[in-house]
């Protein structure tokens, strides 16, 4: 009877082995489950399962006005919501024709670059710890909370604001935004060169990523693995550099480029961003406009008929809004092309052959959020 | 970098069928289903266009006919062209899927498939993405569910 | 007496009929020194589960980051496995596909165990309440709840008022006599 039992038992042939990174994992950063097939502790394939916070954000979007919908794409990638916003007002404002005044454009921009040095170093925070360095949790945060106090002074909330609306803005900065501004400029920059005392210098950090996770240019291209990790194998993919909007024509920088393709390359390209960030934030913060916060928009905003397209870049790649309208004052179909939906589907690629480790080292560059993934 | 009336004509001199659209914000064109891989194929290995990114896939429900819709851009020469391709049979709608030219449209078409229930032949892995597999199709334009939708 | 939670008065605390309930009941025998011990001992090192589904989440990380530090409450670690963790904190929206793999977490933690909902999707499906088919509105539909902390998301600051509530609510159970304490709550 026992012999029975035992032979209907079947855990794989070739020594395989299949274990769950479930839903629940502290290094997964939200709710994705891999499945992974291991030999030994090699991993030989990889399959991701989404759906876990899967809220069908697209489908309500087709109940809602305009106005509204910012409110839930601030939820979708909750670390650059600033900038998810910034896409769907410039798709409706090409849409309707409509020209925002300068100061909304340099406070647009302004915003955009402050989220983007908070996401990266939220994402400087949690790879530390996820490779064992819990003292990155610790440094990373403490500035973060600097741009948070910029952010609750001016709009009274830390994390989703709902600012960028339709037209404009929804009301003006605090007076102490240039200054504050400013302020955590010069703070920042003598800060900086710790993050790579602590890390980047580090041998075990370097061993743990250096050759992992090799990602060259023509698979970057063929998975659509755009934003730091498209920029790390050598893809010049910067849509502010290519497709320029709000003020990113009116500032010089730089886009970073590394050849590696490894972990360590996409390391490298997310602080150099950091530093690239700041000088545009110092080109800007003299020189805001004085004027309007808004354009003159009707009360209920309603798109022509037809289809409107409209690309930005968000900490981690290229959101593209397409939106569908009949005429009414709700969106006929609205979809979100987010970047992290193609960064995820890359892991099974640039994982085989590694160990078990490394799949921790190389999610953790991909710097993934989850609900921008299953929206 | 190829402006729309050069763009519209490569397309019509591969395909000859394709309807050009007038007045839109990017280079559009509505293809009949047969001719999509090849044409995408053409479209990437030529030397002019070199269309080799696959922005984003989707699919849109209008009542009578579902419309799959193909944004696609060339690192090379940073042009985007769009191409869509009519489904009239709502009953069982199918369409070729182009998952061996651009591995990212794997995803995209699983996506679809889960939201809209339009199948791909030739698709390596045609599975439900983000939903149980006996729930509907949720993004259709006449899907109902009255237990879960609390309408406004 | 009543339950006293680090030398801040009663009456600072919101309105609380159940607990109120039980602080004019506190002088009563059944709380005993080792109910006093115990409970102290509890209320001071609950260690929550690693459970983050959105951006509820990030304001849970910041709480547990240098400035807002709320080990100083006793929340000294984040255990990743529900067999060794006290308290679960549902930071974030529930999904029609997450909710049987929380209820199995939920069921895998050992007694005695608390649950704190944080944030509006926790509580009752949030901004995604209506026209959404697959979000499950209210966590409470799953597990039961303790604690509810309001806010989209809430601060640092409401989370850790949240923990000391639910510190207050641990402080009122007794040892001794268990059943007790639930015909009062």
């Amino acid at each position: 009877m026992s012999e029975e039992i035992i032979k209907d038992v079947v855990i794989g042939e070739n020594e395989d082995y299949i274990i769950n990174m479930g839903p629940q994992h502290p290094s997964t950063h939200g709710v994705l489950r891999f499945e992974v097939c291991l030999q030994g502790e090699t991993v030989k394939y990889l399959i991701p399962h989404i759906g876990y916070i899967h809220r069908g954000i697209e489908k309500m979007c087709e109940a809602i006005t305009y106005p509204q919908i910012i409110h839930l794409t601030d939820r979708m990638d909750y670390l650059s919501a600033h900038i998810n916003n910034e896409a769907v007002c410039l798709c409706v404002e090409n849409a309707l024709q409509v020209e925002v005044p300068e100061r909304v454009k340099y406070i647009r921009t302004i915003l955009a670059e402050l989220n983007r040095i908070a996401s990266h170093q939220l994402w400087w925070s949690a790879f530390g710890m996820d490779l064992g360095a819990l003292t990155t949790f610790f440094y990373g945060l403490r500035d973060r909370e600097k741009i948070l106090d910029i952010f609750e002074e001016s709009f009274g909330s830390r994390l989703l604001h709902s600012f960028i609306m339709p037209g404009g803005l929804m009301h003006d900065v605090h007076p102490n935004f240039q200054k504050r501004i400013k302020e955590f400029i010069a703070y920042f920059r003598k800060k900086l060169p710790e993050y790579d005392q602590l890390l980047t210098g580090n041998i075990i950090f370097q061993n743990r990523s250096k050759g992992i996770g090799l990602m060259s240019r023509e698979t970057a291209i063929a998975y659509g693995v755009t934003g730091p990790s498209g920029r790390g194998s050598g893809w010049s993919c910067d849509i502010r550099k290519i497709a320029p909007y709000s003020a990113y024509d009116k500032v010089q920088f730089n886009e970073m480029l590394e050849t590696d393709g490894d972990t360590f390359a996409r390391y490298k390209v997310r602080m150099r961003e950091m530093w690239e960030s700041m000088n545009i934030l110092e080109q800007l913060v003299d020189n805001i406009p004085e004027g309007d916060y808004t354009a003159k928009m009707k009360p209920i905003i309603k798109l022509p008929v037809g289809e409107y397209f409209q690309r930005v870049e968000t900490a981690r790649g290229e959101l593209a809004v397409y939106i569908v309208s009949d005429g009414n004052k709700t969106p006929y179909r609205i979809k979100f092309r987010s970047p992290n939906f193609s960064n995820l589907f890359v892991m099974n690629t640039i994982t085989s052959g590694y160990k078990i480790a490394d799949l921790v080292a190389v999610s953790g560059s991909l710097d993934l959020v989850i609900p921008d993934i299953d929206r | 970098m190829l402006n729309r009336e050069e763009l519209s004509k490569i397309i019509l001199e591969l395909v000859p069928e394709a309807e050009i659209t007038e007045g839109t914000q990017l280079p559009e064109a509505i293809i009949p289903a047969e001719k999509l891989v090849e044409l995408t194929e053409k479209l990437k290995s030529d030397k002019r266009t070199g269309f080799n990114y696959l922005i984003s896939h989707t699919a849109v429900d209008f009542a009578t006919h579902f419309m799959a819709v193909y944004h696609f851009e060339s690192t090379e020469f940073r042009h985007i062209i769009v191409l869509k391709v009519k489904i009239t049979d709502r009953g069982n709608p199918e369409i070729d899927s182009l998952a061996g030219l651009f591995p990212t449209c794997e995803f995209f078409e699983r996506e679809v498939f889960d939201l809209f229930g339009i199948k791909y032949k030739n698709h390596p892995n045609l599975k439900r993405l983000f939903l149980e597999d006996d729930y509907g199709f949720p993004l259709r334009k006449d899907f109902r569910d009255e237990v879960n939708i609390i309408e406004r | 007496m009543g339950v006293k939670i680090k030398s801040m008065k009663n009456e600072d605390f919101g309105d609380n009929e159940a607990l109120e309930l039980l602080n004019t009941l506190g002088d009563n025998a059944f709380m005993t020194t080792i109910d006093n011990l115990i409970n102290w001992g509890r209320s001071n090192s609950v260690w929550p589960l690693t459970f983050a589904t959105s951006c509820c989440g990030i304001e849970m990380m910041a709480a547990g980051a240098s400035r807002h530090d709320f080990a100083r409450f006793g929340i000294e670690v984040y255990r990743a496995s529900p067999r060794q963790a006290d308290v679960i904190v549902v930071a974030g929206t529930i999904v029609k596909k997450m909710a049987p793999v929380l209820k199995r977490l939920y069921d895998q933690m050992p007694d005695p165990k608390y649950v704190i909902a944080m944030g509006a999707c926790a509580i009752s499906g949030g901004p995604f309440f209506y026209n959404t088919y697959s979000v499950v509105r209210g966590v409470d539909h799953v597990i039961p709840v303790d604690v509810y902390i309001p806010g989209c998301p809430p601060r640092p600051e409401a989370l850790i008022y949240g923990v000391m509530q639910l510190q207050r609510k641990i402080k009122g159970e007794s040892f001794v006599k268990p059943d007790k304490t639930d015909k009062l709550l």
